[in-house]
């Protein structure tokens, strides 16, 4: 599947400052019965979205009204903990974001995230609190820049948090990369192996 | 002389096709275990641009998320769940991939039937499309969970991109005390490292009390690696490894069987083998352990009490208990023992093999579930249930009133109609308690098979140590 590259993106921001953010809340699994790649963004979070009748929670985040339309989510530690389901970013993506800030990921939440083109963005513990208190005081107009390019994050106010990414991934966010097309390049490789094992 | 090497190192070594030049392996697959929920976009994926599965005949599907494990007549009563059962049924077949279906006496929890059928082997690379393929680790392998995207990646090329992860040794020393079981042992261990503890590390759980364990304790210890943040979890073979898999279907030949024995014992980490991170733990002293919140690392003694979140050290810790806390309807101080419940779940890729079902059956004989408890037991595959009618267990549950139902993750996930209902509180031998996980608005207490029965002859929390 062919990415579309992701060199840097700005885009407002939404704060889900809660540690340990698992898959099932991410998507829970009475969505997960669809054989398509999208249909998930409705349900994005849907057990905290929306109370037992089907309305929006006032109460969760990002259903206040400085939440609307923001393509990066700010999050907790150990986000995307659990299940290794895809759908998870497949819903994240769909509702519209691009990137998910965070101090910490879970393993298969970081590699599903690279496989669709989202970005999950590590920032250090300093650098996380700094953006949280932004993103709080700018009240819903406050607008990160995620540079994969250049490692990191800004934003107008002279914030600058750098992240790591293996080089790998990176230049797989860059530039959009299909990694099985990637991969079978090394079809020889891969046949000369399994010769070797029989 | 060489430096000394531990079982993943080994495992890894071995596996590695190419080193991208930016860094991660292109790592073989010995194994693919497949099932209904992740990978129907993987095929499609292949489909759409005309690639064919590499090696089908190292790739092996089942159905087990989403199947009724009531009455099995087709068609099934949701349509949804059917689709997706019929489409792997279809790439099954285009694709020529072996299929254990609903009809099959073979089907099952896909972690359930690969050991049992003899395909996960010490020294293989094993992935599946379900984070609790860390299960396989029990007997040597490196087994890990990933996306469908990776999934798709694997029958395109039987490799996986990854990056080599760290290693941490896990260490019990000493023996288990009576009561206490393999669950307890890892929740134990979850509580004191936490859900992101052993996250981009590989985990080998290493010293007598694992050496004592069974094959069905030791899958119960892997299995559980993922909740501790891991990428897998290990356990090195040995005698009772190769007792297991010695006569399984798919397990070497006879012929073969001294060859491979051979090459198997030198998997073992080597003496001196350095790991990047370590922990200790006296296994004596681990107690029955029940999680009182809303992830698996919010566990204690089933002696001890809701914790209350003014005892956490920081901001984060006392929001996220006061969270697990009302989500669970429970008050600070309350003893966990005495604590009502209204379901009780046996089953899951966790506790739902013979040996499971043998600890719950030996509490429930002679006794009856508490009057307003529902209680369930669903077996890991149709083998272990067919195991458990021969040895008679089917009956003391349900003269005791359990229900005995047919093979599948069931209520661990709930994408089945096996869900708890708004408010339920459950003792479950399942994984995950997090929020919602067997039901919208479900409350989970984990804990361990013996520990579930016991709560369901007394309709609320007990330590089982008291019921010898």
């Amino acid at each position: 599947m062919t990415l579309t590259p992701f060199v840097r993106h700005t885009g407002k921001c939404a704060a889900l400052p809660r540690a340990n953010v698992d898959t099932d809340q991410i998507i829970p699994k009475q969505f997960l019965k669809r054989v398509e790649r999208t249909g998930f963004g409705p349900a994005l979070f849907h057990d905290w979205r929306f109370l037992p009748d089907g309305s929006a929670n006032p109460e969760f985040e990002l259903n206040q009204p400085e939440a609307a339309d923001a393509t990066i989510l700010i999050a907790g530690a150990n986000f995307g903990c659990g299940s290794s389901r895809e759908h998870a970013v497949w819903a994240l993506a769909e509702y519209g974001f691009r990137a998910v800030v965070a101090p910490s990921f879970a393993d298969i939440f970081t590699a599903n995230c690279f496989q669709n083109g989202v970005a999950p963005v590590r920032l250090s513990g300093d650098g996380i609190d700094e953006v949280l208190r932004r993103c709080r005081a700018g009240r819903g107009v406050y607008r990160l820049t995620i540079d994969v390019e250049a490692q990191q994050v800004t934003d107008d106010a002279g914030l600058r948090a750098p992240f790591p990414l293996e080089p790998y991934r990176r230049e797989m966010l860059l530039r959009g990369l299909d990694e099985i097309g990637r991969s079978l390049l090394e079809e020889p490789r891969i046949a000369a192996f399994e010769r070797s094992r029989t | 002389m060489t430096t000394p090497r531990t079982l993943f190192d080994k495992v890894w070594e071995s596996h590695v096709v190419h080193r991208f030049p930016e860094g991660p392996a292109l790592l073989y697959v010995d194994l693919h275990l497949v099932h209904e929920v992740t990978s129907p976009q993987a095929f499609e994926g292949l489909r759409r641009v005309g690639r064919r599965v590499r090696r089908p005949e190292l790739t092996v599907a089942t159905v087990d998320h989403n199947v009724p494990t009531g009455d099995r007549s087709l068609p099934l009563d949701d349509p949804i769940a059917a689709t997706q059962l019929d489409a792997l049924a279809h790439n099954a077949q285009t694709f020529g991939v072996e299929l254990f279906d609903l009809a099959s006496p073979r089907q099952g929890i896909v972690h359930v039937i690969g050991p049992e059928l003899g395909l996960t082997q010490p020294g293989m690379v094993v992935v599946c499309g379900d984070s609790h393929t860390s299960t396989h680790g029990a007997f040597g392998a490196f087994a890990l969970g990933i996306g469908t995207s990776e999934v798709e990646h694997v029958l395109a090329t039987q490799c996986l991109v990854l990056s080599k992860p760290q290693t941490m040794e896990a260490r019990f020393r000493g023996r288990l005390s009576p009561g206490v079981t393999a669950k307890d042992l890892i929740l134990d261990l979850i509580g004191r490292i936490g859900t992101a503890g052993a996250a981009g590390h590989v985990l080998e759980y290493t010293g007598d009390a694992i050496r004592a364990f069974s094959m069905e304790e030791r899958m119960t210890v892997c299995n559980m690696s993922i909740e501790a943040g891991a990428r897998a979890g290990m356990i090195a073979p040995d005698e009772t490894t190769f007792a297991y898999l010695e006569g399984r279907p798919r397990a070497p030949s006879h012929r073969d069987w001294g060859r491979t024995v051979a090459a198997w014992r030198h998997l073992p980490s080597d003496p001196g083998a350095r790991y990047d991170r370590r922990v200790e733990l006296d296994a004596a002293a681990v107690a029955p352990q029940v999680t009182w919140g809303t992830n698996p690392g919010m566990v204690t003694d089933i002696t001890g009490y809701v914790p209350n979140p003014g005892d956490f050290a920081t901001a984060d810790e006392r929001q996220a208990v006061e969270r697990a806390l009302a989500y669970m309807a429970l008050t600070p101080g309350t003893p966990l023992a005495g604590l009502p419940i209204e379901r009780v779940f046996v089953g899951s890729c966790t506790n739902t093999r013979i040996e499971d079902l043998r600890a719950a059956a030996l509490v429930a004989r002679g006794r009856k579930v508490a009057a307003g408890v529902r209680a369930m037991v669903v077996p890991g595959s149709q083998q272990v249930k067919a195991q458990g009618e021969r040895e008679g267990l089917d009956r003391i549950f349900r003269d005791a009133g359990f229900e005995w139902r047919n093979a599948g993750c069931s209520l661990c996930l709930g994408m089945n109609a096996d869900v708890l209902r708004r408010g339920e509180r459950c003792a479950s031998t399942s994984n995950r308690n997090f929020e919602g996980r067997q039901g919208a608005g479900g409350r989970t207490h984990l804990m361990s098979p013996a520990m579930a029965a016991a709560a369901a002859v007394a309709g609320h929390l007990v330590d089982v140590r008291e019921w010898s």
